[in-house]
């Protein structure tokens, strides 16, 4: 009986433990931008800040232009998102349920890219977007986007399209519907769980790419989320107050959307990892 | 085939299929395919971004000259050591807290929301936040070693050799020891209870369960992490970049080719080079990516 209560108190006690080691980052972040300058520079910070203000949130949006950035993430992330739904969607039912020759080819073709270094088209991609002029513009980081985010959505997809029943789509065909109305009035809205899990991971992944916003937005105005925070710097310190501030601000709608979709992120990630 | 020519469902249909697949062979073709052939073009010249037009042919002597950069190697193993520790030491965690949560407990839901958040957030926003923590006057690493006595006086723990690349990879650990947990987790519940009640019965204790049950279900759960967390690790920038840039001797080879190609040779002629350095890289992370494919029995008939 002592032994049962000795082991669950270990197994609570390591549960805590993995809880702060996951949030305490945050909580810190959280603490360190509603601390006033003068104490968040100093050397005894206290763990619970004992004045608090506001001055850090206020600063992020008149002294830079956080607001445009976080516009300009969503645009370039929603907007990827969107387009890889429509293409990979098109693209994982053709591969999950049309007959062709050299599926096997195109599927290597595609999953291929998954593996690509970033780094490694990144100069002749700049040289390419540049010489069509989609340097700073949003199409100059949305394509791209959509070719890194596409072989896992269509990997994914074409997983869900297959373990969907056969016998709706049969009895459409029966009925004489074409392949693209079956696959818009059927297979679709069926597969709505499979699309939003896909999404969110596109979404996710294009909201926090750094590498291309880097390379691709040059201007401040156009610089995304992550570009913007990590470019933060002051005249004579490093505005640790205002940095993490706007780490804050991101983070929250992410969290949101984590404790919201946590199911379907996790079946996102996992889909083919595991089955596979 | 022949049986069903009838059935719709079985027709092999090409017109279809071409015009489904195509938008994703053009995005990809002409983001990822063309510049990778434009890429290896560059290497063979000796070339500046800017001034493309001033370029001398100098066919693989860029490659010659990228063995011969000590930096470059150097670099090279800075990568492969991120790589290994990284991936390592988040594989024994993940296992650890996987098994931990896969029992049954109060809060289970919310301590895997918990855990997925510092995977969901910008890695740039996570190296920030790590890299207040490990500042070296404000930081909460230090001030908390201080008060426990751990250390005598502030560590610059981004500074040295010695310090920085472990908090670099104590970054990386942090943010992705939770795709290890979730993915093993997922296998975990997919290992039938039916197998540990005869275990059970047989007077198998803890540690025979785990490796004579659980460890050999969720080993092929953990080869494709393994892979996909590696090739990740070999490809990693933006906590570099943000943490360090590369100083202190923790540059890795992408932070490295991202500075000669758009730094070093925006005006000089490194361009080039720069582009020989991504050929490399991306044979490097191929040989891995055949690996990964042949391990991962790929379902598509």
């Amino acid at each position: 009986m002592r032994h049962k209560k000795l082991r669950k108190f270990f197994f609570y006690m390591g549960v805590i433990i993995v809880l702060t080691y996951f949030l305490f980052p945050f909580y810190w972040a959280v603490v360190s931008s509603i601390r006033p300058v003068s104490e968040l520079f100093s050397t005894h910070q206290s763990l619970i800040p004992f004045k608090i203000q506001f001055k850090n949130y206020v600063q992020v949006f008149t002294e830079r232009p956080f607001a445009r950035n976080i516009l300009n993430s969503t645009i370039v992330a929603g907007s990827a998102t969107l387009l890889c739904l429509v293409i990979g969607s098109l693209t994982g039912y053709a591969i999950a349920r049309l007959k062709f020759a050299g599926k096997m080819l195109v599927m290597l073709f595609i999953l291929s890219v998954s593996m690509f270094p970033q780094v490694s088209i990144l100069g002749a991609l700049f040289q390419i977007l540049k010489s069509a002029k989609l340097i700073n513009t949003y199409p100059g980081l949305i394509i791209p986007y959509i070719a890194l985010t596409i072989p896992l959505t269509v990997w994914t997809l074409q997983n869900f399209f297959r373990d969907m029943p056969k016998e709706l789509e049969e009895a459409a065909y029966m009925d004489g519907s074409g392949k693209l109305s079956t696959f818009l009035k059927i297979v679709l809205p069926l597969s709505a769980p499979g699309l939003v899990a896909t999404g969110l991971l596109t979404f996710i992944f294009s909201w926090n790419e750094f590498l291309f916003a880097l390379t691709f937005e040059q201007l401040p105005k156009m610089y995304t989320v992550p570009v913007a925070i990590a470019m933060f710097t002051g005249y004579y310190v490093v505005p640790w107050g205002q940095i993490m501030a706007a780490s804050v601000i991101v983070t929250v709608p992410l969290v949101v959307l984590v404790l919201i979709f946590q199911n379907k992120i996790i079946a996102g990630m996992t889909a083919g990892s595991v089955k596979g | 085939m022949h049986t069903k020519r009838m059935d719709p469902l079985h027709r092999t249909d090409p017109i279809y299929a071409l015009a489904f697949i195509i938008p994703t062979l053009l995005v990809i073709g002409f983001i990822a395919f063309w510049p990778l052939g434009q890429t290896f073009y560059n290497s063979l010249f000796k070339s500046s971004l800017m001034y493309p037009q001033n370029r001398i042919f100098v066919g693989f002597s860029n490659y010659g000259k990228l063995f011969q950069d000590s930096r470059f190697l150097n670099d090279l193993w800075n990568t492969i050591r991120f790589s290994l520790w990284s991936v390592g030491i988040e594989t024994l965690m993940g296992i650890l807290i996987a098994l931990m949560l896969n029992r049954e407990f109060k809060f289970r839901g919310l301590v895997r929301a918990a855990v997925l958040i510092p995977w969901a957030i910008p890695t740039v926003v996570s190296s920030q936040m790590w890299r207040w923590m490990y500042n070296d006057n404000y930081g909460i690493i230090n001030t908390f070693l201080l008060s426990l006595h751990v250390i005598k006086n502030p560590v610059v723990w981004l500074g040295f050799p010695a310090t920085a690349m472990p908090a670099i990879i104590s970054v990386d650990i942090w943010k992705t020891t939770p795709f290890m947990i979730l993915l093993i987790l997922a296998g975990l519940q997919m290992i039938p209870k039916e197998l540990y009640e005869a275990a059970r019965i047989d007077g198998a204790n803890a540690w025979q369960r785990f490796w004579s049950i659980t460890f050999p279900m969720i080993r092929p759960t953990i080869g494709i992490a393994l892979i996909f967390r590696t090739l990740d690790a070999m490809r990693v920038f933006d906590i570099v970049y943000v943490m360090t840039k590369g100083a202190a001797n923790t540059e890795t080879i992408s932070v490295y080719n991202q500075w000669t190609l758009f730094t070093k040779g925006f005006i000089s002629p490194f361009f080039g080079y720069g582009s020989a350095m991504s050929v490399t890289i991306f044979l490097i992370i191929s040989i891995f990516a055949i690996f990964y494919v042949k391990t991962m029995k790929i379902r598509l008939d």
